[in-house]
């Protein structure tokens, strides 16, 4: 099996497996160690728009990559966004929340190295789960150029491409070939991406799971009975 | 009308001598871990001043509590939505540095130093970053005995609308102790303002838990609360507070606090409220309507038509008969000596305090401040803590209330001292403030005796009501197995796991098979 095959007919799989089934093991059997592992309590300075501009980066960035990647490309060609506009807004998109990203999470990268307390207190699991992230950030901007000079070529094929195989991966029919011509920088930004899905489970990162949306529609007041229900 | 019960609390701040004794106890007993050294379940102020964390009163610092916008009752930090906007940083989360770093000293230097001209110190070292620090500069009770200077204390909240100035003098200071716990309050700004639903009130007996599986470390309870007693455990990043002792009280037993008080200023009890009138009560337009309306949230427990509800309600006869019995009841509703602390932040709490009578006899001999009858007891308004004062901390600023209370207290310390100094029972202070014999005689045994049978009248939990099979719950008082720390909410595990429930079997166990001896071998 080639190196292609592994990296982006198979890996994709045993990530997206790690993901969904260590996830659900932790979420039961660990629950207790499922949190955001927020440490503003022990430094909160600049942590207003560190924490704000990282979060809102990287969501706004997932959210970008699903609905380019994922969503049918004949649903934006329906709401009449053709090719090249939506290669555009994803490149504007891209540079504004991937820098906002860039900016808030190299401020919480250097906190989390340089802070004595937050130095102290992490774990390497910590440190490793920013840096992972803001590596495969950087070279996800780096792709940016390359979308650039396509888009000035009036070029959607590469972008096509990857939307192409992210459905090949979700529809259990990989074609990694189909990332043979794209530039070597998205393979380098897609295996650092798969292998974020690889870690979620054994990393902070689980807390997005548990993201408490339920909260705006819920009661204020919550009382437990013990009674047993009749 | 729908009745519940609450445990509930008193402190008799008047017999408080700060002796830290409460803070210890439940320290060793609970919090005496990693990620809450800074933590503090029970701390005893030194009022006045800014306390624990630095200036908690001071809500327009940290929006802790309630506040009505447009005549509804909302959150002072803000709404869900607004909630939702700030998760990625709260912006009014108190820092460490807010309570203090905590910390321990260098012992071993004081053994291993080589031989030197001056005596080895052990510096102190952070519990954080385990690092030396330059100097301790704050702790969790670092103002007690009213250490420090007055410019500093003074930042106090409960100064409002006094003139703070004239308490600088030496001879007009004023001081007193205030414990404080979680108030495991009736309409609690901690469980409103958690986005995970961690926090919880429980149904049997009012105790406020933070479910440890459930909550993801969000940290808006630590903001919402305005007593700033929900605190962030750094190391698990979880939210932990005070607990009620609820291993102890399901027993019948009083919190570790109240039991090791050796004051005797602690009361544990419980109290018959009317769930229906929560949303109203909180709702006062004039926040020093706030005390009245909590008053009058409490139902009497000998009232027939309100015993028949509350068995209704699920509140078993021994229950019932403990809120009849009840210190909380006595002091809070029918002597009104109790008030509940900072009614302003309109959580409803439930640890309520008797104030403080603070004489000043060598005034009184030199006949310089106005008396009772007596003669010998002065008056509530000469006392040298101001009323204001107190009614701030205690009533939203109405000081009748407290006045009132105050004449009580003294009435019956006039009528006691007649009997046992001049052996004569001279009832005219009683008369003034309307209180008759009887009552003076049982709030002297409340208050100066303080039995423990008296103090603590606390039912157990009944778990034997509700179990079908109470052995398999034997032994546990509230403690699960596993990891779980509560009974939890979903059933659907992808493994099937008993963890989910606080009850290990529902039938009871079969007969052991006749063919096995004791020690399970087959015959």
């Amino acid at each position: 099996m080639s190196l292609m095959k592994f990296l982006f007919a198979v890996y994709p799989y045993i990530c997206l497996t790690i993901f969904v089934v260590a996830s659900w093991i932790r979420f039961d059997y660990q629950q207790y160690t499922w949190k955001t592992d927020s440490s503003m309590l022990l430094s909160k300075k600049s942590m207003v728009v560190a924490s704000n501009f990282f979060h809102i980066g990287i969501l706004s960035i997932f959210g970008g990559h699903f609905a380019g990647l994922v969503l049918p490309h004949g649903l934006w060609l329906g709401l009449g966004i053709s090719d090249m506009t939506h290669q555009w807004i994803a490149i504007i998109a891209g540079i504004v929340f991937g820098l906002m990203c860039l900016i808030g999470g190299a401020m919480l990268w250097s906190r989390r190295m340089f802070n004595p307390r937050i130095r102290a207190t992490g774990r390497k699991n910590d440190m490793l789960v920013i840096s992972w992230l803001m590596v495969t950030l950087l070279l996800g901007l780096s792709t940016v150029p390359f979308s650039i000079g396509h888009a000035n070529n009036n070029d959607p094929s590469v972008m096509l491409a990857l939307a192409d195989w992210v459905k090949s991966i979700l529809v259990l029919n990989p074609q990694p070939e189909l990332l043979e011509a794209v530039d070597p920088i998205f393979r380098a930004h897609i295996f650092f991406g798969m292998t974020v899905f690889l870690i979620f489970p054994f990393t902070r990162l689980v807390h997005i799971l548990t993201a408490p949306l339920s909260y705006v529609g819920r009661a204020y007041q919550i009382v437990r009975t013990k009674r047993r229900a009749a | 009308m729908k009745i519940r019960a609450q445990f509930a609390m008193v402190f008799n701040l008047d017999k408080c001598i700060g002796c830290h004794t409460c803070s210890v106890t439940c320290k060793n007993v609970w919090t005496n871990r990693k990620g809450v050294e800074y933590a503090w379940f029970n701390n005893v102020e030194s009022k006045p001043g800014i306390g624990y964390p630095k200036q908690w009163e001071d809500q327009e610092k940290w929006k802790g509590g309630w506040e009505k916008i447009n005549g509804k009752l909302e959150l002072k930090a803000g709404g869900k939505i607004k909630k939702m906007i700030q998760i990625f940083a709260n912006p009014n989360l108190p820092e460490i540095d807010d309570y203090y770093e905590p910390f321990s000293f260098d012992y071993a230097r004081l053994q291993n130093a080589p031989l030197s001209e001056a005596a080895p110190t052990a510096r102190p070292i952070s519990q954080i970053t385990g690092e030396k620090m330059d100097k301790v500069t704050w702790g969790p009770n670092w103002e007690d005995d009213l250490a420090g200077e007055f410019a500093s204390r003074s930042r106090d909240a409960n100064f409002a609308n006094m003139q703070k100035e004239m308490y600088k003098q030496f001879e007009n200071t004023f001081h007193m102790y205030l414990p404080r716990i979680c108030n495991h309050c009736i309409n609690p700004a901690c469980v409103a303002s958690c986005p995970s639903g961690a926090l919880y009130k429980r149904e049997e007996d009012g105790i406020v838990l933070s479910d440890q599986d459930r909550c993801r470390g969000w940290r808006m309870c630590i903001s919402g609360c305005p007593y700033k007693k929900v605190f962030f455990n750094w190391e698990s990043s979880k939210a932990e507070k005070c607990i009620g002792c609820y291993p102890r009280v399901e027993n019948g037993l009083p919190t570790v606090c109240s039991e090791t008080c050796v004051g005797r200023i602690r009361y544990n009890g419980i109290i018959l409220y009317d769930a229906d009138k929560i949303e109203a009560a909180a709702s006062a337009d004039d926040t020093q309507d706030l005390y009245q309306n909590h008053l009058d949230m409490f139902v009497d427990p000998f009232d027939p038509k309100i015993i028949a509800q509350a068995k209704k309600d699920g509140i078993t006869d021994d229950w019932i008969l403990a809120a009849q019995k009840s210190p909380i009841y006595k002091m809070a509703v029918q002597w009104k000596i109790a008030f509940p602390l900072h009614p302003e932040y309109r959580t409803l709490p439930m640890i309520w305090y008797v104030p403080p009578l603070s004489p000043v006899q060598s005034q009184i001999d030199q006949k310089n401040l106005p008396t009772e009858v007596d003669g010998v007891l002065p008056k509530a308004e000469a006392m040298r803590l101001p009323v204001q004062y107190l009614a701030n901390l205690l009533t939203a600023g109405k000081e009748q209330p407290i006045v009132d209370a105050l004449n009580r207290m003294i009435a019956m310390r006039s009528y006691q001292r007649s009997i046992h100094v001049d052996g004569k029972a001279d009832t005219r202070a009683l008369d003034a403030t309307g209180m008759t014999e009887d009552m003076a005689k049982e709030m002297y045994r409340y208050l100066a005796i303080a039995n423990y049978e008296d103090r603590f009248v606390i039912p157990t939990s009944k778990e034997e009501m509700r179990l079908d099979d109470y052995y398999g719950f034997q032994g546990q008082t509230g403690f699960t197995f596993g990891n779980a720390s509560s009974l939890g909410v979903t059933n659907n595990a992808l493994f099937p796991a008993r963890r989910k429930d606080t009850v290990e079997s529902r039938e009871p166990a079969p007969l052991a098979e006749p063919t096995h001896d004791a020690s399970g071998e087959q015959y």
